[in-house]
């Protein structure tokens, strides 16, 4: 699998971009900062995987803890409430 | 930025309505090809997500559930080559014809 | 006058599935009986499966911990089949509620779940549980105070969730059969938790 470049307590920033063809990332978790909770494991690239294509070598999978005031400015649940995707590494950077 | 009409995470939305829905055979029948087919590795539920996904987006918010799914398993299923799209055709009149 | 009878024409997409199955089966590709023996596996997965992992997980505080840590491999030692379930369980505390949604589509638990109930395909669900979880929760009966954090899981990718309920005060000594009939399907989505009837 692709070497995995980030850890559980990483600070990570996903990529604001909109390309075209099947992307799991949210719409709108994109830009948004949070930290890894864990990595999933390594999987076969969905992405490739709708086109047809074997979507390898796996990409590695985290799952990214935001907090809800972080992504929504009007965000009327409680200040300690968060929401966690699970979101691939190459849709990720350092912030 | 182009948000894609699958894509509603955090859109302006009603209440939730909670019935349930007894599914009918048809249905059944449709998630159950879609199963026997991904597991003998003949399509992936990602090329099946993909065919909801680019889907007009008033067919995406006009069909029931199964519905999408049916279609989108027959686009993938031509385009994956398990069947053409004159079989398909032949078919569907053969059936309707049949009644 | 004719009496039309009970006849209904096939929808367009009933006639799709008749096409699409009579053109797998004459193809050899599936037969008419793998397609019913799927239907009826499918029918039978309710719920139940689900529980019994709740149950079971209530009652041996080691098997919790082997089911917080591999969810997959905590449900095969049961002798539950779940092919292609990758599992994460996350459980309630007095301190954390969580919840599952799936945004892009409906991904769900099919293995310990059966199929998932209409309302969490839908667009109103799919759209303001992850922005709005508090007031979706409140709309099925669930109230929580700002003192318990509420964690809302997006089932974006290979990951399926189920939500581990706190066990009710008032169950001490019963059966894990008798416990399990306490664990709703909704507990185990995270809109509801399990209730003792008075």
């Amino acid at each position: 699998m692709a070497e995995a470049r980030f850890r559980p307590g990483d600070a990570v920033r996903v990529v604001e971009a909109y390309p075209l063809g099947h992307v799991r990332t949210p719409h709108y978790i994109r830009g948004k900062t949070g930290i890894v909770e864990r990595l999933c494991g390594a999987f076969p690239n969905p992405e490739e995987l709708a086109q047809m294509r074997d979507g390898l070598p796996p990409v590695p999978l985290y799952r990214v803890r935001f907090r809800q005031a972080d992504v929504w400015p009007d965000y009327r649940g409680a200040a300690g409430d968060v929401l966690e995707v699970e979101i691939y590494q190459h849709w990720l950077e350092k912030p | 930025m182009r948000r894609s009409h699958h894509d509603l995470g955090g859109q302006p939305a009603g209440l939730v309505e909670r019935h349930e829905h007894d599914y009918a055979d048809w249905e059944r029948r449709v998630d159950a090809m879609c199963v026997l087919l991904g597991a003998k590795r003949l399509l992936t539920v990602d090329e099946r997500r993909l065919a909801i996904e680019t889907m007009a987006p008033e067919d995406y918010d006009r069909l029931a559930y199964y519905e999408r799914w049916v279609v989108a398993l027959g686009q993938t299923m031509i385009q994956r080559g398990l069947v053409t799209t004159d079989e398909l055709k032949r078919k569907m009149v053969e059936v309707q014809r049949r009644g | 006058m004719n009496d039309p009878g009970p006849y209904r024409p096939l929808t367009y997409f009933q006639l799709m599935e008749v096409s699409l199955r009579e053109l797998l089966v004459e193809k050899g590709i599936v037969s008419e009986a793998q397609i019913a023996e799927e239907v009826e596996a499918m029918r039978k997965r309710g719920y139940e499966r689900g529980a019994r992992v709740v149950a079971r997980a209530w009652t041996d505080p080691a098997y919790r911990q082997r089911l917080l840590a591999s969810g997959t491999k905590a449900c095969e030692e049961l002798g539950l089949e779940v092919p292609a379930l990758k599992l994460l369980v996350v459980e309630n505390t007095p301190q954390v509620h969580n919840a599952v949604v799936c945004t892009l589509c409906s991904c769900y638990p099919r293995m310990l779940l059966g199929i998932p109930p209409e309302w969490y395909k839908s667009r109103n669900y799919r759209s303001r549980m992850v922005r709005e979880p508090r007031a979706v929760l409140a709309e099925f009966g669930l109230q929580l105070p700002d003192s318990v954090i509420v964690r809302v899981h997006d089932s974006t990718a290979d990951m399926r969730y189920l939500v581990l309920p706190m066990r009710p005060a008032g169950t001490e000594g019963w059966s894990e059969e008798r416990l399990a009939s306490l664990v709703t399907r909704d507990c185990m989505i995270g809109v509801a938790v399990p209730t003792v009837a008075p």
